[in-house]
């Protein structure tokens, strides 16, 4: 029964939450929280602090969070499931209609004016993230014009590399990570 | 046979390390992917990885887990499809049963802040690198179309906030009446 209310708590969270991310936030608050009160809110704000800390899309580790808590190990499973189950019929249905109607003039003519607009989301999103990471304090908006110039000089020495060896950007990740431990360190 | 096993396990092997790494949200995976599906295997082309990306934010779930849906639909199927999800959602699976467990602990320490802090900024380098190469592209085709597009869903988005389904419809929309447009015009040009 447990595992059947987790499932269709997730499903539902799967099949709203369009545009990703911070958009699934209200949405997974509202069955989590409100509706089945299986976390209290000051826990809901830690599994956004622990997603933003982890690798992973927000609902994704909200279901293992919840799951684990409710039912163990199974739970968590079934609320994943649960989770990722809505994508997986609509987005294989739009695959299977894209590769099998992208030569048609009227689809090409869609997806030239949707290419550029792509482009203009990813960049968008990564300037969002570029100001988070060079704000001053923790993720935590303080105050304006306070530059943390250690993350300029990450961001600036990570570009450089990208462009001009086009490494692998794992590598690139990892290692301003450890250029972060670092100089964050000495810093105190 | 064999052959299949080996694409699936190295659908499974790939999606299973990009996720892993997958900081910062969900649009982190697809530079990652490029890189790794488009540059590295020369599976998947420039544009197609463009199309599906447009097809994985536009449908409902997790960005992350839509690209991988895709991707692995693309090269193995339906099955390739089943491969590629577990693949993206067993890293953050096992991480958070972990951290569940000892959750203040992870929250508060100090080394573990400043690690995702100095993350933070390379995670922005990759995506802001990858945007640069696409729009670099996109200028040598050198039409008004899409540089238009890409200005405006720009403004749309970042400066206006406007919901990405509305951004998607309404590119998609220019870019269809674009093509009749051209095509009429060179068929309406071409018969005097």
């Amino acid at each position: 029964m447990i595992y059947l209310k987790l499932f269709w708590s997730f499903l539902q969270i799967g099949l709203f939450s369009f545009g990703g991310g911070y958009a699934a936030i209200p949405l997974i608050q509202s069955q989590v929280v409100d509706i089945n009160q299986w976390l209290s809110m000051s826990e809901f704000a830690d599994v956004i602090t622990i997603s933003q800390m982890t690798p992973g899309p927000i609902a994704i580790n909200s279901a293992t969070f919840v799951g684990t808590r409710i039912a163990g190990i199974q739970g968590a499973i079934v609320a994943t499931i649960g989770c990722v189950f809505p994508s997986c019929i609509i987005v294989l249905s739009l695959a299977y209609i894209y590769y099998r109607y992208r030569g048609l003039s009227v689809v090409q003519g869609v997806l030239n004016g949707l290419r550029p607009a792509v482009i203009a989301m990813i960049g968008s999103a990564g300037i969002a993230l570029m100001n988070l990471a060079f704000e001053n304090g923790k993720g935590v908006s303080g105050k304006m014009g306070n530059v943390n110039f250690i993350s300029v000089a990450i961001f600036s020495l990570a570009i450089i590399i990208l462009r001009k060896w086009k490494s692998n950007p794992i590598f690139v990740m990892i290692g301003s990570g450890i250029l972060g431990l670092c100089v964050y360190s000495l810093d105190l | 046979m064999k052959e299949n096993i080996k694409l699936y396990f190295k659908l499974f092997t790939s999606t299973f390390y990009l996720s892993a790494f997958t900081f910062g949200g969900g649009f982190v995976i697809i530079p990652l992917m490029r890189k790794k599906f488009v540059e590295e295997y020369k599976w998947i082309e420039e544009k197609e990885m463009l199309d599906l990306t447009a097809i994985a934010q536009s449908s409902p779930g997790a960005i992350a887990v839509n690209a991988s849906i895709l991707v692995g639909y693309r090269l193995a199927g339906v099955l390739g499809a089943m491969i590629t999800i577990f693949g993206t959602i067993l890293p953050p699976l096992i991480i958070l049963s972990i951290i569940s467990v000892a959750y203040t602990v992870f929250r508060d320490s100090l080394i573990v802040n400043y690690v995702l802090r100095g993350m933070q900024a390379g995670v922005a380098a990759v995506i802001i690198d990858v945007v640069i190469n696409m729009t670099i592209d996109l200028l040598k085709e050198r039409k008004a179309m899409p540089v238009m597009v890409m200005i405006g869903a720009f403004i749309a988005t970042f400066i206006f906030h406007i919901n990405v389904i509305v951004i998607i419809i309404t590119s998609g929309v220019i870019g269809a009446v674009s093509m009749y447009y051209t095509n009429y015009v060179k068929k309406s040009g071409g018969l005097k």
